[in-house]
């Protein structure tokens, strides 16, 4: 009878009470998942794994002299090296469509000043006594772009991944309360009630394909450690636009995008054992990636304010802020916050493109801190 | 806790950064320019 409950009598409690904490942290991202609808296709899984690496002596993660656990077979497969994060972005670029962009490429301006956050937080991280490597992992949660922190964090080996990660997609699916908070404060009301006429332009089928291809050897040669990045999620765009692909299109958004994501939520949460996790630095990492992300809305806010000093044909600042890369729910916050102040104010396409934009110059943002930082 | 040494170290990062991105937009909203002129939605059949 004793060996059948040998496990439970062994555990010590004294030093293990802390994997408690850990279920309860679980249970919160399955609830924030299932009941708020909160980026569940992620926090789902990295709760129910918060809790299978927290369990005693659990067999899903490598123990002292045990053989290798499933969940670090996975996360020294995919994720050590890179290849989950890559693989997702070939399906996110399936999904993107850069036409609203390629038809009004001015707005990407806002693309790139939306990412001030990533790197106002990277300065403050610093500040704060975190090594450089771990600053950059984390000031990348401004990237507002799960599988570039993913990918950064672990090029820098950072030791905070587990962190970052539930950071990232937190705030991600806090866009919708984060943005309208720091839009109304950094603009008027008489900024937000700017009116923008849009004028679409037909984009040839050409200029579609060419551009990933395009994009991809400009990456390439300017930036070389982010052309991984780039690359892969151009060449999903590139089989989305070709035409001749469409069915490996179809995969690459749904199947291979379902896939990836499923075995990305639960194999993170290796680094969710409470021994990494259970730290102070957690909280302030949480912290960190609040600021990252009002820093990049603000950026974005406040560069189409200074545009507009100089421009004739003002721009609704507000789009600025759908410069970060959380797509498309920063396009639909500035949309929805255009319409309550004015109800035939329609910005979603000009939203749309900026927040496209915000995209790609995440992924540039990424490989910039790759090639500036090095380790 | 606050170290000052490594906030002034970060900076020059910031600042080469922000500067590296505009300059990256810069040059894909040239390319978009360029294709733009080159492949106008007109000469082909098939538009967005």
């Amino acid at each position: 009878m004793a060996q059948l409950f040998s496990n439970f009598l062994n555990i010590d409690w004294s030093t293990q009470w802390p994997m408690v904490i850990m279920w309860i942290i679980g249970g919160v991202l399955i609830y924030l998942a299932v009941k708020k609808d909160m980026e569940p296709t992620l926090l789902l899984p990295m709760g129910f794994g918060a809790i299978l690496v927290n369990l005693p002596f659990s067999g899903a993660v490598t123990q002292v002299g045990a053989e290798e656990g499933p969940i670090d077979v996975l996360f020294n497969a995919g994720i050590a090296n890179e290849l989950f994060p890559l693989l997702l972005f070939i399906g996110i670029g399936a999904m993107i469509d850069f036409g609203p962009l390629l038809s009004n490429p001015k707005m990407m301006l806002f693309g790139a000043a939306a990412q001030f956050g990533i790197f106002f937080t990277l300065s403050l991280a610093s500040f704060l006594g975190f090594e450089l490597k771990d600053a950059a992992s984390i000031a990348i949660i401004g990237a507002a772009d799960g599988p570039t922190s993913i990918f950064v964090s672990q090029y820098f080996k950072s030791n905070y991944v587990g962190p970052i990660i539930i950071a990232a997609y937190s705030y991600m699916a806090l866009v919708p309360i984060i943005q309208p908070a720091v839009i109304k404060i950094c603009t008027t009301k008489k900024e937000r009630l700017i009116r923008m006429p849009y004028k679409p332009k037909t984009v040839s089928k050409t200029t579609k394909i060419l551009f990933p291809i395009i994009i991809t050897m400009v990456a390439g040669i300017f930036a070389p450690k982010s052309v991984a990045l780039v690359g892969f999620l151009m060449f999903g765009n590139l089989i989305r636009e070709c035409g001749v692909l469409n069915s490996l299109s179809e995969s690459a958004q749904h199947e291979l995008a379902n896939l990836v994501t499923l075995l990305l939520g639960l194999t993170v949460s290796t680094k969710m054992q409470w021994q990494y996790f259970l730290r102070w630095e957690t909280l302030m990492i949480m912290g960190l990636g609040l600021v990252a992300f009002i820093f990049d809305t603000a950026g974005g806010v406040i560069f189409a304010k200074i545009l507009n000093i100089f421009l004739k044909e003002k721009i609704n600042p507000m789009v600025g802020a759908a410069g970060i890369s959380a797509f498309p729910m920063s396009s639909r916050v500035v949309h929805k916050m255009g319409l309550e102040e004015d109800p035939q104010n329609f910005l979603l396409m000009h939203a749309a493109a900026a927040n496209v934009s915000g995209q790609i110059a995440s992924v540039v943002a990424g490989g910039l801190i790759l090639t500036l930082i090095q380790v | 806790m606050f170290n000052v040494d490594a906030l002034l170290k970060s900076l020059p990062i910031m600042g080469l950064g922000m500067l590296g991105i505009f300059i990256v937009i810069g040059l894909i909203m040239l390319i978009i320019w360029i294709l733009g002129k080159a492949f106008p939605a007109k000469k082909d059949k098939q538009d967005n």
